[in-house]
């Protein structure tokens, strides 16, 4: 095994997927998160984390809330502070800290094309559900906590967006013609149905812009697009040609022990690993495809797209600081329980 | 005049910091600008989403990066 081959392994791998998907799919995926980050009102969302809101839109709110309000990690440790601390509670809180890394818009796009259209779905699925399962679960082993907590008066949230200027509805009409975009790119149709429409559906988005919205808001999108790509492109090119040295460097029967087939102890090690190891934004769709190219099976896949990227031994230590070590220790076990058991289910099924 | 940027490390915060020391010089103000990054700490300034501009202990901004002009002009309204 020599260096070259290894280095030679996370080229191809590169090469491989900067043809192959970089242009289908995370193009795409890029200017909808830009879309989401720009257009959507913080603030909106916001409303329904206050102390006195509705328990059930709080938990719901903050289940899919992930998608939208955070891509990078340290957009939601301050969030879940504030939310814990003079918001909706714990529970909302924990449910918004597992949804944001679980299920942003880039990564469950890029897993879906890369490990599968039914992985991809059934990460959704899983990182919405349980966000409001383990919220609920940790509201409830910690209630009298919570109910010592002093009341609050509702905390004026500052606006965090300007005012907005194309109303709501253009807005939504718009994400979704850019999500039909994405949807049309990487559908499984002949060339001659997908690429007129895709050329169809860009007429419609450049009319939408022309009509619909202001130049400084169409300057924002782009300039939310570029930073978003800027932030995570590299660091994902990075995680591509390292998971191409993986699949070079592991032997299989390791994986194959390990993590093969569907065991409850494959699951629980995926599960477990995943919570201690850190993935950078998207990284860990490459490299979980090298590992199943390399013999995981599908349930300890999936257990690891559930417990990887919402957690980290460094993003632990930050969590600990704010809610202290006791509830972080339950929150983890929480998560690796849960993903075990989701992966283990996803596998037994043999979907 | 007391200045305070609110942010965990990441390059926006740091935008804003640079935003404020810019400010601050081109109205000749001299101040320091302390860099809070300790994530429990923002929820006692009602700081939720990072960067946040806290000056002279009200909250002026947070969840994006204000321009300079921004800063100078809410560096005006608490001198005043």
């Amino acid at each position: 095994m020599t260096i070259t081959t290894v280095i030679g392994s996370g080229y191809q791998a590169l090469i491989e997927y900067v043809v192959a998907h970089t242009i289908t799919c995370l193009v795409p995926a890029f200017f909808i998160a830009g879309a989401i980050s720009a257009f959507v009102s913080k603030d909106a969302i916001l409303k329904y984390f206050g102390p006195k809101s509705n328990k059930f839109l709080a938990y719901s709110v903050a289940s899919i809330s992930g998608a939208i309000l955070a891509v990078c990690s340290c957009t939601v440790l301050p969030l879940f502070a504030g939310i814990h601390r003079k918001g909706a509670g714990l529970g909302p809180a924990i449910a918004f800290l597992y949804s944001g890394p679980a299920i942003n818009i880039l990564a469950v796009t890029y897993t879906a094309r890369l490990l599968g259209f039914d992985i991809g779905l059934a990460r959704a699925i899983g990182a919405v559900g349980f966000a409001a399962v383990i919220g609920l679960i940790m509201a409830f082993i910690f209630r009298k906590e919570e109910k010592e907590k002093e009341a609050t008066s509702d905390v004026p949230l500052f606006a965090v967006n300007d005012s907005e200027k194309t109303s709501d509805w253009h807005r939504l009409a718009f994400l979704v013609l850019l999500i039909a975009i994405l949807l049309t790119a990487t559908a499984r149709v002949s060339a001659l149905i997908k690429w007129p429409g895709v050329v169809i559906e860009l007429l419609f988005v450049f009319y939408a812009l022309w009509r619909w919205f202001e130049k400084d808001e169409i300057r924002l999108w782009l300039d939310e697009t570029w930073k978003l790509a800027k932030l995570i492109v590299p660091i994902l090119l990075v995680g591509v040609f390292f998971a191409g040295a993986i699949k070079a460097l592991l032997p299989t029967t390791w994986v194959v022990r390990f993590v093969g087939g569907n065991t409850i102890i494959g699951n629980f090690i995926a599960s477990f690993s995943g919570a201690l190891m850190y993935f950078a934004t998207l990284t860990e769709v490459p490299i979980i495809k090298a590992l199943m190219e390399l013999g995981m099976g599908r349930g300890p896949v999936l257990a690891l797209l559930l417990a990887g990227p919402a957690l980290s031994l460094p993003s632990m230590l930050a969590i600990g600081r704010v809610m202290g070590a006791k509830k972080t220790v339950v929150y983890v076990s929480l998560v690796v329980l849960f993903a075990t058991i989701s992966g283990f289910t996803f596998g037994a099924l043999g979907l | 005049m007391d200045i305070k940027v609110l942010g965990p490390g990441c390059t926006n915060c740091q935008t804003l910091a640079q935003h404020a020391a810019d400010a601050l010089s081109e109205i000749g103000i001299e101040a320091t600008i302390e860099k809070i990054t300790e994530i429990s700490k923002f929820v006692d300034y009602n700081v939720f989403i990072t960067p946040a501009l806290v000056i002279n202990g009200n909250l002026k901004v947070q969840g994006r990066v204000p321009t300079k002009e921004e800063i100078i002009s809410w560096l005006k309204e608490e001198t005043s």
